[in-house]
């Protein structure tokens, strides 16, 4: 392998970033807007890239009750690779602990600094403030000299969103071969949704890389089938069936295509961080009784848990088409569905739909996702982060921390 | 993996449907391992025809695997979906029917 495949902005705990991201929080809703006129300040018409690796971001928690996941991911977030400094915004009388959430980006070794919007003098001095606090931090980061990467300290995930009947047989298979040159480089890469691989249990399983671990598994995804079916309904929704899929475990099927063959070396619960290349699961199902809703209410929810893992980027296959991109990491979107590539060329990286046209094979579309993951991770910018897209999304959850068999490199 | 009609995917030998790569009208032909049958009514990408004769209560594969089962007797050549396939585990939602269908199974 090529040690300098990559470039990348080194942090102080070794991990290397492929954006340069001034992250602006809100600590609840009630600071979102002040949060959003600073991060505006800074935005690119919808059509421009991004002129230099930094940017800056938009991320948030809008409760105003203590929930510990949201803390582990907000801590997660803010110190992900590619992140290099934070600026949280808070109302004042919130419940979320700031104090405790800037020290520990501060012991990461990023500048981070609390606006207090009750104690800076409202709306308007906190986003003048907020906003020269970004700026000379913005160029901070412009002047950072990224160092080389290897392959092996990537980490990628994959999600799919507005599957269709294609997404199975096209784009999910496509990405999946993508994960296995990834991996078979010493990349970690994460597949997730455990509600959307009901049925599939027992296949994955017999890829575990301990029996212990395909146990888990097994477990993981009995608790997701528990969860939904106390909900009402899966994680189907109706443009699925509008696709031509009809059953959750179809869905299931053409999703768990999506991770590829490699053997599975683990299992991540949000904001566990991959111990070592290969291949995660991520359990996005809380633990415990049903509590505060569905699991994940859209696919940004699913997308900041796995950037939460340290995804640098994310592959999203899409039959219906979906248009998001995401904050923090940027999204590369393989449409699934020819029809769909046609209509919404702008908004889509991949044709992988071509597959069914006869203009193309699974192994050129997937060579062609890992490809362009690899431009991406050295800066070029994808179609939805040229078009402003930085979806975030953060909501209540419970989890219990994994046990011992899910990461059997960690023990 | 090919079927003998190029607008047809067969994802797996023992499946008994096919997945709609070109969209059909209503009335256009399709070979069916060497039958020519006409489709009943419009069918779009993704969507799914019987590949043979399946009973109602017999398992529907696709990609090898059990995606759910027949809750009508389907006739070759016959759109598969939620007025004749149901879930082993969840029930599906469809916007027309509400809860098309709950799961017996789960």
């Amino acid at each position: 392998m090529n040690a300098s495949e990559l470039r990348g902005y080194l942090r102080p705990d070794g991990r290397k970033g492929i954006r340069n991201v001034v992250a602006v929080a809100y600590l609840v809703e009630c600071a979102h807007h002040v949060a959003r006129e600073i991060v505006g300040r800074f935005r690119e018409p919808v059509g421009n890239a991004p002129q230099s690796g930094s940017a800056v971001h938009l991320i948030g928690f809008p409760g105003c009750y203590p929930n510990a996941y949201a803390d582990r991911m907000m801590r997660r977030l803010c110190t992900h690779p590619n992140v290099g400094a934070v600026l949280l915004v808070s109302l004042g009388c919130e419940s979320f602990n700031r104090r405790k959430l800037e020290e520990h980006i501060r012991a990461s070794g990023r500048p981070a600094a609390t606006l207090v919007i009750q104690e800076s003098g409202g709306t308007r001095r906190t986003i003048a403030r907020g906003a020269e606090w970004v700026e000379e931090w913005l160029s901070e980061l412009d002047a950072q000299v990224a160092v080389p990467m290897a392959l092996s300290e990537l980490v990628v995930g994959t999600v799919c969103g507005g599957s269709d009947g294609t997404s199975g047989i096209t784009a999910n298979p496509a990405m999946g071969r993508a994960f296995d040159f990834l991996i078979e480089r010493g990349a970690a890469c994460i597949f997730e949704e455990t509600g959307e691989l009901v049925g599939c249990e027992h296949h994955m399983a017999r890829r575990a890389a301990t029996p212990a671990l395909g146990e888990e598994i097994i477990r993981c995804v009995a608790k997701a089938a528990r969860y939904y079916a106390t909900l009402g309904h899966g994680s189907f929704a109706v443009g699925n069936a509008d696709g031509g899929l009809t059953t959750q475990e179809e869905k299931s099927l053409g999703a768990y295509a999506k991770s590829g063959a490699a053997r599975i070396a683990g299992l991540l619960k949000p904001g566990d961080l991959p111990p070592a290349g290969g291949l995660y699961l991520l359990d996005v199902v809380p633990d415990g009784e049903v509590r505060f809703g569905f699991p994940n209410i859209n696919d940004n929810a699913e997308i900041a848990e796995l950037i939460a893992c340290g995804a640098h980027l994310v592959f999203f296959s899409t039959g219906r088409g979906s248009v998001v991109g995401s904050a923090i990491a940027p999204v590369i979107k393989v449409c699934a569905n020819p029809e769909t590539y046609r209509k919404l060329e702008d908004d889509m990286d991949v044709d992988a739909g071509r597959i069914l046209e006869g203009r193309g094979t699974l192994d050129e579309v997937g060579r062609e996702v890992y490809e362009l993951a690899l431009r991406v991770a050295r800066g070029a910018p994808t179609k939805s982060e040229s078009l402003g897209h930085q979806e975030f999304i953060l909501t209540y959850k419970t989890f219990e921390p994994a046990g011992p068999a899910c990461l059997p490199a960690a023990a | 993996m090919a079927s003998s009609d190029l607008r047809l995917v067969l994802l797996a030998p023992d499946d008994n449907c096919l997945v709609v790569a070109q969209a059909l009208r209503a009335e256009d032909r399709v070979n069916i391992d060497g039958e020519s049958i006409a489709v009943a009514k419009a069918i779009g990408v993704g969507h799914k025809l019987a590949r043979r004769a399946i009973a109602r209560g017999e398992k529907v594969l696709k990609y090898g695997a059990i995606i759910g089962t027949a809750s009508a007797p389907i006739a070759r050549g016959e759109h598969i979906h939620t007025h004749n396939l149901e879930s082993d585990y969840l029930p599906t939602y469809t916007l027309e029917a509400g809860r098309a269908f709950v799961a017996k199974h789960a």
